[in-house]
């Protein structure tokens, strides 16, 4: 950072309109959160341009002082591509709930990823429609009682983690709207990646949803019911972090340490680029085992969409010289008629 | 050998008709690349099937190609063919009501066997049983006169050899119109640069049916269609959908800025992304999305970032658009939708044309949702039409509807090309940079356009979106009275467009019995319907219109000069519709929904009636 550059502050981001979530709504903390890490990540904030969807999460970008740009319901991924093509050197930022994301904007969202632009995508995953007062989502438990689905949802919920992987998505993670110090570090590594990073957030809905991620998020059970991923070292979890996963062929299963001869060194190591691994770890969830929160998958390496498509028009640029639309119009066979 | 005679003709039509593997696309397009260069005036029109290869011999899988080359000014394909060229007997099913009485018709016996003549529906040999008398019929073995005249050849096989027939028969064409084979040798050299022995091989084939025409004592007659008097200047032959692109690609090159163009593939506007996929060092960027919502997404995304975002598809997809599209007349950021219009509703006949998309453009969305809508008339037009989109979208910030056909995509016509670029309109953008007492929604007072921001602006950072904005500082506002203020900004603002409209001229006399008023690539035909009626002394008049929203300033006085007015359109009246509900006037339509176009004598008649 060059020395006049100024510090920047939680306060530079934020913007003067009024907030109009509900009261203890999880997506006041993640703005907290985001305003802090935009603040810490350092780009200036007219490089940064947030897109987003409809529904509650989709607000967002109103109340963050960058460009902003609140789209239509599901296409803010196809959107920002559109922009990040046109504006490689902008931060661009996709803002949408599990609805938006993975319901009316699954197409996007796959393709988005398997593309590989440089799009942060941040899934404020509540499990439930919000905005629309209470319908099931396609993250909501099989069974779900909701005012659509009274006696029960009949369809089996989506895994945002897991459909990223099979997306092809260089960068996929899992933190939590209160976790102030796990989202922290989860956001910036997203920052951080060149390509297209997803981050499912599991965000409290207070008025509809309240307390579905509880017993993974809440300080309660968190310790027995998250799985902390971290590059290189063991899947370890517990209160005392006595448990661990371990491998019984390809099927995962939880042991204790130091219980029927079970050592550290049988435990499964987490690697980042290691994509089977991630797959099996996105299929893991309560009961039976706890919940993997962390980076599931970051790879570096591959060719963003942006860079790819610059690329070609400067090979182009270099091969038949910068266009001359005269030429280009007198171009193909053409015949003079004299006066 | 005998003297052949030579007689000269004014205008001469011919269709190529085959299999779809047959050629006939390109036998006609190389007939069209010499009667260019020869100086004719011309037009074209292919007519393929929506299968790529429907069952060789069937009759959906004929495919043919009608080119209307004429020694004064032509601005149709032609009503019906002079010259049929069949290949097999299912393109001689499918085209020979077409063909007058005492038209040429030629055919390749070859092809006239049990199997085909079954699979065309024939059940007797209309070579041998009769009914093809009248024609002028030269009924030759194309297929083994090929094969032999290509016996030297063993580096190719008899299926490579068979498949040269098609320049066998354009051969004898060029004998039959006395056109030179130079252009097509040379063609082919260009085409073939990898292959030289296929180039060889159609060279000698096309050689061998133009040799066969001069030896053969059945052809006694030889055509010539001397070089229409055209304006001098540099031309060239152009399809709608080429033009197009390359107006696109100039506009956006005039004004400086990059072009982003997002489209999915759709029958007949996915040329417009292919060709300009070769154009990306104009700084044109082409992006293939996953849908046609995520095509028109990336464009508005690109144009929130400062490029001229363009959108091209055809009906169905406009369809999907349609949200978007709201969208983008919301944010008030400028965008060009492209709909290459075809036959409907829904999947309707992809490959036919039709303009029935009229009032999908103008009223396709939900909610109060102007926009501005333009059409172009002629393939070389399109250019012109996608200059003016951009021209306009950038000037008032506002999304423009180009409408186009598929008989305009895939029609061709020579274009008199601009010579320099002073030529073309002015675009002029300016991105707006200064940040003292800067609001998101201020408007220019002339033209009520917003000021276009581009992200990276160190202190203009705001937001825009799709809820109802508050006047001036585009805030999410559910004011009552801002709402009602917001609509008409935006209707109002879609309305002072008419300033960069021209008044819309006649062609004949400026008052009297009839008016003729068409839009898009009805054009042709009611011109040249026109023109016979004011031949034959009718006071008939003609006026075409490129704007349909706004409409230009002086279309309601016109109209009114007239005792009465046709319009006759490939729709069941969707401009007639526009016009009586805003002007009051008892306009009637000529309405053809067959997915082709219309005919000259269509028009002719319905002139005659009202006249």
């Amino acid at each position: 950072m060059s020395p006049e550059a100024p510090v920047l502050d939680k306060k530079h981001f934020e913007s003067d309109q009024q907030v109009r979530w509900c009261p203890g709504c999880g997506d006041y903390a993640i703005l907290s959160s985001m305003t802090k890490a935009f603040a810490e990540i350092g780009v200036p904030r007219e490089k940064i341009a947030i897109v987003s969807g409809i529904g509650c999460a989709a607000r967002f970008p109103y109340y963050v002082n960058t460009y902003g740009f609140h789209t239509i319901h599901g296409r803010a991924p196809a959107i920002a591509t559109g922009l990040k093509v046109a504006r490689p050197d902008l931060h661009v930022w996709v803002v949408g709930g599990d609805g938006d994301i993975l319901s009316i904007g699954g197409n996007h969202f796959l393709h988005a990823l398997r593309r590989n632009v440089t799009l942060k995508i941040l899934c404020f995953d509540n499990r439930i429609y919000g905005l629309t007062k209470g319908q099931t989502s396609p993250t909501s438990e099989y069974g779900k009682v909701t005012k659509t689905t009274p006696m029960g949802s009949l369809d089996r919920p989506v895994n945002p983690i897991s459909l990223a992987i099979a997306a092809e998505a260089t960068f996929v993670a899992r933190t939590a709207d209160k976790w102030n110090d796990h989202f922290r570090q989860v956001i910036l590594a997203a920052a951080a990646h060149e390509g297209s990073a997803f981050v499912q957030i599991l965000q409290n809905c207070v008025v509809f949803n309240e307390d579905s991620w509880e017993p993974v998020v809440g300080r309660e059970e968190r310790d027995e019911h998250a799985l902390y991923l971290e590059h290189g070292k063991p899947l370890r979890f517990g209160r005392d972090r006595e448990k661990g996963i371990r491998l019984d062929g390809s099927e995962p299963e939880v042991v204790t340490v130091g219980e029927g001869g079970v050592t550290e060194a049988d435990l499964v190591v987490h690697d980042e680029k290691d994509e089977a691994l991630a797959y099996l770890l996105s299929r893991l969830d309560l009961p039976r085992f706890p919940m993997p929160v962390g980076i599931f998958r970051r790879v570096e390496g591959f060719v963003p969409l942006e860079k790819g498509i610059a690329r070609q028009r400067e090979e182009a640029m270099k091969k038949k010289g910068k266009g001359d639309v005269m030429k280009l119009i007198h171009s193909g066979e053409t015949w003079t008629v004299n006066g | 050998m005998t003297t052949k005679q030579l007689e000269h003709l004014d205008r001469v039509v011919i269709r190529f008709a085959g299999d779809s593997g047959d050629g006939m696309q390109i036998t006609g397009q190389q007939f069209t690349n010499t009667a260019a260069l020869l100086g004719n005036d011309l037009a074209t029109f292919p007519d393929y099937p929506a299968e790529i290869r429907a069952p060789a011999g069937t009759l959906p899988g004929v495919s043919g190609f009608q080119v209307h080359f004429a020694s004064d000014d032509i601005y149709t394909p032609g009503d019906a063919p002079d010259v049929l060229v069949a290949m097999n007997p299912a393109a001689l099913k499918v085209n020979l009501k077409d063909l007058p009485k005492s038209g040429i018709l030629i055919l390749d016996t070859d092809e006239f066997s049990k199997r085909n003549l079954k699979m065309a529906g024939y059940e007797t040999n209309p070579i041998e049983d009769g009914s093809l008398a009248g024609y002028r019929l030269f009924a030759v073995p194309l297929t083994s006169r090929t094969e032999t005249a290509l016996a030297s050849f063993e580096n190719l096989t008899v299926k490579e050899k068979r498949r040269c027939k098609n320049f066998y028969a354009l051969g004898m064409t060029y004998w039959l119109f006395s056109r030179s084979m130079d252009a097509t040798i040379e063609g082919l050299k260009e085409r073939f640069k990898k292959k030289p022995q296929y180039a060889e091989a159609n060279t000698v084939a096309m050689k061998a049916g133009y040799a066969y025409c001069d030896a053969s004592e059945e052809f006694q007659v030889r055509y010539e269609v001397p070089p229409a008097p055209t304006k001098p200047g540099t031309y060239r032959n152009i399809s709608g959908n080429e033009a197009l692109a390359i107006g696109l690609v100039a506009a956006a090159g005039r004004a400086g800025v990059p072009l982003f163009y997002g489209s999915y593939p759709i029958t007949p506007a996915s040329d417009i992304l292919q060709y300009l996929a070769g154009y990306k060092n104009f700084d044109v960027t082409t992006f293939q999305a996953e849908d046609e919502i995520a095509a028109v997404g990336s464009a508005i995304g690109a144009s929130f970032g400062g490029a001229i975002g363009v959108t091209g598809s055809s009906g169905p997809g406009i369809a999907l658009k349609g949200e978007a599209i709201g969208l983008a007349v919301m944010v008030e950021l400028p965008l060009v939708i492209v709909n290459v219009q075809r036959a409907g509703p829904s999947t309707g006949m992809p490959t036919k044309t039709e303009q029935a998309d009229l009032l999908q453009a103008v009223c396709g969305r939900n909610g109060e949702s102007p926009l501005v809508v333009l059409a172009s008339s002629t393939p070389s037009n399109c250019f012109h039409m996608a200059f003016e989109a951009v021209r306009i979208a950038t000037k008032y910030m506002v999304p423009v509807i180009l409408l186009s056909d598929g008989y305009l995509a895939n029609g061709a016509e020579p274009w008199l090309l601009p010579e320099h670029i002073e030529e073309l309109a002015d675009v002029r953008i300016s991105f707006h940079t200064d940040p003292k007492d800067f609001k998101p929604y201020r408007r220019d007072a002339a033209t009520l356009a917003r000021a276009w921001v581009k992200p990276g602006t160190p202190g203009l950072e705001h937001r825009i979106g799709g809820l109802e904005k508050q006047d001036q500082t585009g805030n999410v506002s559910y004011d009552a009275a801002n709402h009602q203020k917001m609509v008409q900004l935006r209707q109002e603002k879609v309305q002072r467009v008419v300033a960069d409209v021209p008044d819309l001229k006649v062609y004949g006399p400026d008052r009297g019995k009839l008016l003729v008023i068409g839009w898009g690539s009805t054009f042709g035909a009611i011109h040249s319907a026109v023109r016979l009626a004011q031949a034959d002394g009718l006071k008939v008049a003609q006026a075409h219109l490129h704007h349909l929203n706004p409409f230009p300033a002086n279309l309601a006085e016109l109209l009114g000069r007239y005792d009465r007015v046709l319009c006759p359109e490939m729709n069941t009246g969707q401009l007639r519709m526009l016009l009586r509900a805003r002007y009051l006037v008892d306009v009637q339509g000529l309405n053809k929904i067959e997915g082709q176009p219309f005919r000259v004598r269509e028009v002719l008649t319905r002139i005659q009636e009202m006249a």
